[in-house]
């Protein structure tokens, strides 16, 4: 396909001026939250209506041309990375907030809308939208559908997939498809949960209907410090098991802690060897009793400190630590690598123990931060990428950790998605006939393969490599954005 | 049937033959959904619990455990299905649970089935054992076809095992209940909430709304308070009557429509009694109308219908579906079934 006769196409389905070719005008498309990958854009779309999006996807079909449709470009797995022959359809025009309903407290946005701003248009309804990526001041809702987004409150409010009610998306054919509904259910199979976190392989999301719940009047934390992972482990145990489902339950190991605490001196404990944030929300009434449960079985799980939020500030400094540990663990070297398995929470004290063996074996450091009301894991393997043979050394410990992850139950990504990165590791995961089911559910959609190719499911004789965050120099992309 | 091989070597021979199999737990919904096929695939003998760790909050279990079992194993541990499956008869078993896709009263406050379900273990259309999602909390590792087989009814394929993420019980419940009429308590369950209140359950029925608060004791009496009503006594009855449709509200004689439609949407105006659930989203009724006047309904009030007792069990009958629908429903079913061997029949609406 010659690029100037597509250009000539595309320039019939919206002004030429949404249209981009120059490189200086590609360039900003190039990478998204993970910049070890970089692809040029071929050529990139603006469209600003769902009929031009319908219209770009028609032609792309015709001309099997590749689409990758792209939100806010922060994902951290290379999901939005272009296609070098392919079109980058950007969703950032649609940024509109269509209609809030505060009687069946539902939201209907267009998939650009950055994730805080439902929350923030909401807010003075009393309502808010539960997922909170730690992206969510610039992510949007288009991408948090394609990645089925978590945030640090989903054990108790879920991921994006239990709050969405209905999106619209159009088929690589130029269709819009309604999933899911108004109601609570709707009729045949479920395709509003299958689209769900896949990651632009079926489709492109134009409109989305979200749930928003009643915010919660108070949430306190408590900061509690152990001497022991395997303590402090017990304790989140120990939590649930008494039937508490914490707002925020976060772990910390003893590195992170203290990469954290030099960062933004939120005053942590850094002689701890694990730290836990429990976060309680609701009424003043229930918040008051769920801190006093909690705080009797830290104690009597071997907590050595416990500290507890006096104020909304204080409760936001327990968390800033928290939330600024991946640029915290940066300033310690380097680069860093960035891990995003999960595992059964049982096994976090023999996952962490191998994890430190293996650091040693590879003759690297690493520090751990860790959802740990459900079980996701990150460990941030600290490397020099100038030192000869440093970055493959990490590599082959970092697929060692994707290996254990799988080996104790778990998966080898919670919440960042596959994208380009994690893709040979889902060799790992998944067996080859179940690999072979996935393509042909993506063949239900696109049958030519032209949504987000390369993504998400490997072809079956690709099983190689392991998956990685690469951050030289601590420069993430988008450095303001908390990263947890 | 009481390993995987056995199964999947049933399958395959049928496959091969051209047999059309129905897939069967304990037949529990067959009022609702029951199959006409060659062969019976019974799944009652694939049961137990294969990994319980309360601590975890996941349950990994084999499709023909019945659905008492496992409540009465969480209940030990003080846990609970948090959807409220219905048992209707104490008989249901998990995979039905999850291939129907059924939900109680807990529903529009806590999620459904396919909002629990963490993994899945199938057997396709050709015999194949194929593993989808997994045993933690937090996993977007490939397409969530797991949550596909929610509502599928057995369609797609033999649920062998299953996952699910299950919650602490609540440690108080209690019930009020407050005289209206039928649009004003549509009102006053979208209202309440839209409050930061424990909600847990909802319904309406002849004049009279019954709102179920779940939680902490200071937070149900505080919402009590606040929601005003007098307290049901023996709530539990009421709640499990609802859940297993045991309760005189539901005529099993006649026609027994579902419709699920927008929490807000005003009285539907069909006649014989509606029992309202889920915060207004689902609502039944006992009604003589044709299915097209139902149908057309459900769609103005933005849902869809089923028929849910009454029908003929073998072509279940619901709302049609969008046409843009139908090409990806019928190449789903050919992915997971390429010879249409599954529940033939089922589920009927493409």
């Amino acid at each position: 396909m010659d690029r100037n006769h597509l250009v000539n196409l595309l320039s019939q389905c919206l002004p030429r001026e949404s249209i981009l070719t120059n490189p200086e005008d590609v360039k900003p498309f190039e990478t998204d939250g993970l910049s070890a990958y970089k692809q040029l854009p071929w050529i990139v779309v603006l469209p600003t209506e769902e009929s031009q999006v319908q219209a770009i996807l028609r032609v792309c079909h015709q001309n099997k041309v590749p689409v990758v449709a792209r939100g806010s470009g922060t994902g951290l797995s290379g999901g939005a990375l272009p296609h070098e022959q392919g079109v980058l359809l950007s969703l950032s025009k649609f940024t509109k907030i269509i209609n809030i309903d505060v009687l069946s407290r539902t939201a209907v946005v267009q998939p650009g809308v950055r994730n805080l701003a439902v929350s923030e248009a909401a807010a003075p309804l009393g309502l808010y939208y539960a997922p909170d990526p730690s992206s969510q001041i610039a992510c949007s809702i288009g991408g948090n559908v394609a990645e089925n987004s978590g945030g640090v409150h989903c054990l108790k409010y879920g991921l994006t997939v239990h709050n969405l009610l209905k999106v619209r998306i159009v088929s690589i054919e130029g269709d819009i498809l309604e999933l899911g509904g108004d109601s609570l259910d709707a009729a045949g199979y479920d395709l509003l949960a299958l689209v769900t976190g896949s990651e632009g392989l079926l489709g492109v999301v134009t409109e989305v209907t979200v749930k928003l719940l009643p915010k919660p009047q108070l949430a306190k934390a408590i900061l509690a410090a152990f001497d022991d992972v395997e303590k402090a482990s017990s304790a989140v145990a120990n939590i649930i098991a008494a039937g508490i489902i914490p707002a925020g339950l976060e772990m910390m190991d003893g590195p992170a802690t203290r990469a954290a605490e030099a960062f933004v001196h939120a005053n942590y404990p850094v002689d701890a060897e694990a730290v836990l944030i429990c976060e309680s929300d609701g009424t003043p009434d229930e918040v008051a009793d769920e801190m006093d449960r909690m705080k009797a079985i830290l104690e009597s799980s071997g907590a050595l400190e416990l500290r507890y939020s006096q104020d909304e500030a204080q409760r936001l400094k327990f968390w800033a630590g928290r939330k600024a540990a991946f640029p915290a663990v940066g300033r310690l070297s380097p680069d860093y690598y960035c891990i995003d398995g999960t595992i059964p929470r049982k096994t976090l004290g023999y996952v962490l123990k191998r994890i430190y063996e293996l650091g040693e074996e590879y003759g690297l450091e690493v520090a751990n931060v860790f959802h740990a009301g459900d079980g996701n894991l990150h460990p941030l393997i600290l490397f020099d990428a100038a030192k000869e043979g440093e970055f493959e050394r990490t590599e082959a410990y970092a697929g060692k950790i994707l290996e254990l992850c799988v080996e104790v139950g778990g998966t080898i990504t919670g919440e960042h998605g596959v994208g380009v990165e994690k893709i040979n590791q889902m060799c790992s995961q998944f067996d080859d006939p179940t690999l072979a089911c996935f393509h042909g559910v993506k063949a239900c959609f696109d049958e030519d393969g032209l949504l987000n190719p390369g993504k998400l499911i490997p072809t079956l004789h690709r099983c190689a490599e392991l998956g990685k965050m690469h951050v030289h120099h601590n420069q993430l992309p988008h450095p303001h954005l908390p990263r947890f | 049937m009481n390993s995987i091989e056995h199964i999947s070597d049933f399958v395959k021979e049928c496959s091969s033959h051209n047999r059309t199999i129905k897939i069967s737990g304990s037949g529990s919904k067959s009022f609702w959904v029951d199959s006409h096929a060659d062969q019976l695939l019974n799944m009652q003998d694939y049961a137990g619990v294969i990994d319980y760790e309360p601590s975890e909050l996941v349950m990994t279990v084999k499709a023909g455990t019945l659905l008492t079992d496992v409540n009465r194993i969480l209940e030990k541990e003080g846990q609970v299905l948090a959807f409220e499956p219905p048992t209707f008869g104490g008989e249901g078993t998990i995979g039905g649970m999850v291939a129907s896709g059924l939900s109680g009263p807990r529903r529009a406050y806590a999620g459904s089935v396919r909002d629990y379900v963490l993994g899945i273990r199938l057997i396709d259309g050709i015999g194949q054992d194929l593993h989808f999602g997994g045993k933690v909390i937090k996993n977007v590792a490939g397409f969530d076809v797991s949550r596909l087989m929610a509502g599928a009814l057995g369609s797609l394929g033999v649920i062998t095992e299953v996952s699910l993420k299950v919650m602490p019980k609540p440690q108080y419940e209690k019930t009020l209940r407050l005289s209206m009429n039928e649009s004003q308590a549509i009102h006053f369950m979208n209202q309440a909430a839209s409050k930061p209140l424990p909600l847990s359950a909802t319904s309406f029925y002849q004049g009279e709304l019954r709102i179920r608060l779940s939680g902490a004791e200071v937070a149900v009496r505080a919402a009590s308070k606040e929601l005003g009503g007098e307290t049901l006594e023996n709530a539990d009855q009421w709640w499990q009557s609802l859940q297993n449709q045991t309760a005189s509200c539901f005529d099993l004689t006649k026609p027994l429509w579902r419709l699920s439609v927008k929490s807000t949407a005003q009285p539907l105006g069909l006649s014989g009694q509606c029992l309202i659930e889920w915060g207004g989203a689902q609502r039944w009724i006992n009604s003589e109308h044709t299915p097209s006047q139902i149908f057309k309904v459900a769609q103005e009030a933005l849902g869809h219908a089923q028929l849910f007792r009454q029908g003929n069990p073998a072509q279940p009958l619901g709302s049609p579906l969008a046409t843009s629908l139908i090409p990806i429903h019928q190449r789903l079913k050919k992915n997971f079934d390429p010879k249409g061997i599954f529940n033939p029949g089922l589920p009927g609406n493409f």
